[in-house]
């Protein structure tokens, strides 16, 4: 552990106590998505566009709503298209036109497995029969799906009303939504007087978040127009806005329940089934539930984007980085939102850059919408920078940790999109990585002949800070309930809690966390952008400083004395005048209903920022089968900074877990798409995600580098460890084989091709 | 997912008839690990599906110098047969490799080859250990070797209301060994780019090959029994400059596409690595230094 100043006393924050979930999920009671079953209840099935892009001639559902066990028979004339506006999600901002035409198709599709119509049927399988009955003609469109062609002067348009902006000018007839650019200094001046510029371009495939639970909504619309939502959801509060803008119905008349989420690392912010649950509920009279099958979520959710993003860097003759430039491109899918903004500002963050230019591109293409994905936009651009320096140290013969550390950006390095960085850990974890075991090591040759290598990169993510809120009931047994808004997709329940019970000086046990529905607990931005640890546990501070507060008075009133003469030390309640009177918080809430009534109070939260971010460092040994191409991840550390972490365990996993979904972008994962736009290998078979005989246990080391914008130091860790898995992998890669990967996945057959140019010579 | 009826058979009799009801709209079930999800997958409709696992047949299992393979014994049954796996190693490279756990305890060798992908595992190591099938239908029972099972993806020999009843395998002779290897980019979980399986007989000196036989997966519509390649080893000298020989004329038998699981180009290499591979994993055990 690395710290800087005397670090906070806890007594929970830090501990690993059991989680507050953990035995529902052992035994298989927690409720998620798909296991809700209500009343009276029956099943959504929905017709998907067998193309990528057509118009729709003519849709008959008549035979469909004639077969025996259809109740509700739904296309896009019953969800009718809304005025286009902004939809603030918390994280990102959609359009509501878009979003609406996503969803369901109205006049065209622009995706394969784009909705065109729903059924609701006393089964699944009479819904999927009668899905068939569904007659649908389409005008089939050449469907636009590479980059090249999107952006080509002349280029098919994909949505005739988007209006994109280059550079703030307003574009007609275009699939560029958006062009950016960020700069600062003079990058050409400053490459002209460089020692050494090398320039390079990478190919990154869009790859999908894989979370084992498919998207699952049930909804109930009453004849008295309230809509009841349970739902697998990172964003509670943003399905009830979405349903709310779409089905243009007040946002009060809305309740969402977010079920138990079996993963979402960004892809279950999006809505998908909601709206299409509640139409079909509204005209059956019934709750309506539907669910996606594997092949759906691939084809129709929304994975990260791939794209191309070439990258140029100078350096001096120390070493020192000049100047460096990227144009970024990515596919956002059929409509605008590749998350380029975050690219664009975390592609140098890790790196003192005096001169930049970053270009940036939101280009709509004929796939399914993307989403956020771990750190979303990031891992592409720095697969791109990272692999580049690490080719940069080989030219100017550099050894790579060296380069890191004279160039790191650091507490008042200015990053590429303005801000200035306050306190953060990037130099904490390159010399936590630089004093490993594993860094100390000697990889040995192989006895087998095969080929090993090591490799290193950094990676950042910034996160958000937002809107929370937090509920604390006080018992009368003296422990506690906490409802908070966030669904838990990463321990978060707990962490949350723990920070409250560090707070009211119980043990984490005792405080009991629930996450609320939308009518039960405060509004909560979505659980995302490494926020819920971090701005969510703030508000259960500022909870949890309010219950003590009240108590104090209400203990003051028993002892008859003044608030100011009440202390909480310890979990203790003590008389400043008399030293002998004490209240355990158990004793103290036992005499509420004798002071007043209950204690239940919300803390609300407003947080600016991240604090910082989190910077993260990894380092990996592979091995490469010359034979076939075949590598294996010998050896694995990822560390980063969490400020302060409040459950290690959980940060542990997260760090392991994102390093494991990175490798995963970095050996196989991609989207294997027909020139028609239809993903070819939509299992898990064929979409392969590392599985657990495919990586090694990965070593953590947490950096602790306080967060000055927590009243603990705690900072957001979720995302960036998918950040500099695939450039580490890379530059291991090209240890081992002599030879460079500029497009991912980097899979066996590219690595033979690679090794067979290296032969001859190429 | 069209309805369709089951139909749990107690003898060969009961089963080939309702195959020969249903013709085409029947298929016969043993672990489903395959048939479910093609159902489930639309990829075609049943009406009748007929579950073989009652059949005494078809779960029997019986080592008597050469081993019968009811068409419905469970992988797991086969490799945990110690006395099976020490005579019969390719079998069990493979049944140890199909799918995980679970689906080695359901899923059958018998089914593998009835399903009549290219890329199964469990096909080649039966044709290199001279498997030949037993089929029964309306009019009788007759007998093929494995190699010509396979007709085409999914596509096999059975007529309408024919069945397969097991896989019959010669006692190996003195100095024989076998192996299987698949070459797939994860560890686990995965579906073969290519899959070889090797037989080699050895003289007594241990030095000299006898026989061979070499079958080739996924680099073509059918399993591929590598006949020029498995005849060139007879009475070569076993080494590795043989089998990478060996290696070279089996990729020429090979007729692979180009998919999202591997090149042409990939896939020849990969016969050829393999091919060799296997050959000298086959010679070890042979030697009885496996």
């Amino acid at each position: 552990m690395t710290t800087t100043e005397k670090p906070q006393e806890f007594n929970v924050v830090g501990t690993r106590p059991i989680r507050h979930d953990g035995v529902d999920k052992v035994l298989g009671r927690a409720l998620y998505g798909a296991d809700i079953r209500l009343a009276s209840m029956i099943y959504g099935a929905v017709l998907r566009s067998p193309h990528a892009h057509a118009k729709i001639t003519r849709i008959d559902t008549s035979k469909a709503e004639a077969m025996p066990g259809v109740f509700a028979v739904m296309s896009g004339k019953d969800m009718p298209l809304v005025a286009s506006g902004a939809l603030d999600l918390g994280e990102t901002v959609d359009d509501t036109a878009f979003t609406s035409d996503r969803i369901m198709a109205h006049s065209k599709v622009v995706y394969k497995g784009h909705p065109v119509a729903a059924v609701a049927a006393i089964d699944s399988n009479t819904g999927l029969e009668a899905l068939k009955l569904i007659e649908v003609e389409y005008e089939v469109l050449k469907p636009v799906i590479t980059l090249e062609d999107a952006m080509a002067p002349g280029a098919i348009v994909i949505h005739e009303g988007l209006i994109g902006s280059d550079l703030g000018e307003q574009v007609k007839n275009t699939n560029i939504a958006v062009h950016n650019r960020l700069e600062f200094g003079d990058p050409e001046a400053a490459f002209d007087q460089s020692k050494t510029v090398i320039e390079r371009t990478f190919i990154i495939s869009r790859a999908h978040q894989g979370y084992i639970e498919p998207h699952a909504s049930t909804a109930f619309w009453a004849p008295d127009g309230k809509i009841t939502v349970w739902t697998t959801t990172q964003a509670p509060f943003g399905v009830r806005k979405t349903i709310s803008a779409l089905l243009n119905q007040p946002l009060s008349n809305i309740k969402v329940t977010p079920t138990e989420i079996g993963g979402g690392f960004g892809g279950k912010i999006p809505v998908y089934l909601e709206p299409l649950a509640a139409v079909l509920s509204k005209k059956a009279g019934r709750p309506v539930k539907i669910q996606m099958d594997r092949r759906a979520v691939f084809e129709a959710s929304g994975p990260g984007p791939g794209g191309t993003v070439k990258v140029k860097m100078g350096v001096d003759d120390k070493g020192k980085i000049t100047a460096a430039t990227a144009d970024i491109r990515y596919g956002a899918g059929a409509y605008p939102g590749a998350s380029i903004g975050a690219a664009a500002s975390g592609i140098f963050a890790c790196y003192e850059v005096p001169n930049v230019r970053v270009d940036s591109y939101d280009i709509v293409i004929n796939m399914s919408k993307t989403a956020a994905y771990r750190a979303p936009g990031t891992p592409q651009a720095t697969f791109a920078s990272e692999t580049l320096v690490g080719e940069l140290c080989e030219i100017i013969g550099m050894d790579p940790m060296e380069f890191h550390l004279l160039n790191a950006s650091k507490e008042g390095t200015r990053r590429p999109d303005g801000p200035l960085f306050p306190r953060v850990g990037n130099e904490g974890c390159l010399l936590a990585i630089k004093g490993s075991d594993h860094f100390k090591s000697t990889l040995e040759p192989s006895a087998e002949g095969k080929l090993r290598g090591r490799g290193m990169a950094s990676g950042y993510w910034n996160g958000i800070g937002n809107k929370s809120s937090v509920t604390i009931n006080v018992n009368e047994d003296g422990l506690v309930s906490l409802i908070e808004g966030n669904p838990d997709i990463g321990g978060t329940r707990t962490t949350i809690a723990m920070q409250a019970a560090e707070i009211l000086g119980l043990p984490a046990e005792d405080v009991h966390p629930a996450v609320g529905d939308t009518d039960s607990i405060g509004y909560s931005d979505l659980t995302a952008g490494s926020r819920t640890t971090y701005a969510t546990g703030t508000a259960a501070i500022e909870a949890a400083r309010m219950v003590i507060d009240e108590m104090k008075k209400r203990v003051a009133m028993i002892w008859e004395t003044e608030y100011e003469n009440i202390e909480h030390i310890d979990g203790m309640f003590i008389s400043k005048v008399a030293p002998d009177q004490k209240f355990t918080f158990k004793e103290a809430a036992g005499k509420l209903g004798q002071t007043g009534g209950p204690v239940a109070l919300t803390g609300t939260v407003n947080v600016r920022g991240s604090g910082g971010g989190s910077f993260g460092t990894h380092l990996v040994d592979v091995e490469v089968d010359p034979d076939t191409g075949k590598v294996e991840i010998l050896r694995y550390t990822a560390a980063q900074d969490a400020g302060k972490a409040v459950h290690p365990s959980y940060v542990e996993g997260q760090f392991q877990g994102g390093a494991v979904q990175g490798i995963g972008w970095a050996l196989n994962e991609e989207y294997y798409t027909s020139e028609d736009g239809v993903m070819i290998n939509s299992t898990f078979l064929d979409y392969r995600m590392p599985t657990s005989l495919d990586v090694p246990m990965i070593d953590t080391i947490i950096v602790e580098v306080p967060n000055v914008n927590h009243p603990f130091g705690v900072r957001g860790i979720g995302e960036t460890s998918i950040v500099p898995p695939a450039p580490a992998v890379a530059n291991a890669l090209a240890d081992a084989i002599g030879a460079r990967l500029y497009q991912t996945p980097m899979n066996p057959g590219r690595i033979l091709e690679a090794l067979a140019a290296k032969q001859s010579g190429k | 997912m069209h309805p369709y009826q089951y139909i749990p058979a107690t003898n060969i009799t009961e089963a080939v008839s309702a195959l020969a009801r249903y013709g085409n709209r029947a298929r016969i079930l043993a672990g489903g690990t395959d048939l479910l999800v093609q159902l489930r997958g639309e990829r075609y409709e049943l009406d009748a599906v007929v579950d073989a696992k009652a059949i005494p047949e078809l779960v029997e299992l019986t080592l008597d110098g050469g081993l019968t393979i009811g068409a419905a014994v469970p992988c797991y049954q086969v490799y945990e047969n110690l006395a099976i796996a020490a005579a019969f190693p390719g079998i069990i490279d493979a049944a140890s490799l199909i799918g995980g756990i679970q689906i080695q305890s359901r899923a059958s060798l018998g089914g593998n080859l009835c399903n009549s992908t290219p890329s199964a595992d469990g096909i080649c190591p039966l044709i290199v250990h001279s498997g030949v099938v037993t089929i029964t239908g309306v009019d009788g029972t007759r007998t093929m070797p494995v190699e010509e099972f396979s007709t085409g993806p999914g596509r096999n020999a059975l007529g309408n209301g024919e069945m397969l009843i097991s896989i019959n395998l010669p006692k190996p002779a003195a100095h024989f060994g076998a192996a299987y290897q698949r070459f797939i980019p994860r560890n686990e979980m995965d579906i073969a780019v290519v899959g070889v399986a090797s037989a080699i007989t050895l003289d007594a000196t241990g030095q000299k090959v006898e026989s061979a036989r070499i079958a080739l997966a996924s680099v073509g519509p059918t399993p591929i029994f590598a006949k020029q390649a498995s005849e060139f080893l007879a009475g070569q000298t076993a080494t590795e400059e043989t089998f990478a020989k060996a290696g070279a004329i089996a990729s020429t038998e090979a007729t692979p596409i180009s998919d999202m699981r591997g090149t042409i180009k990939q896939r020849h290499h990969l016969v050829e690595v393999l091919t060799r591979r296997t050959l000298v994993q086959a010679v070890r055990r042979a030697r009885g230094n496996a």
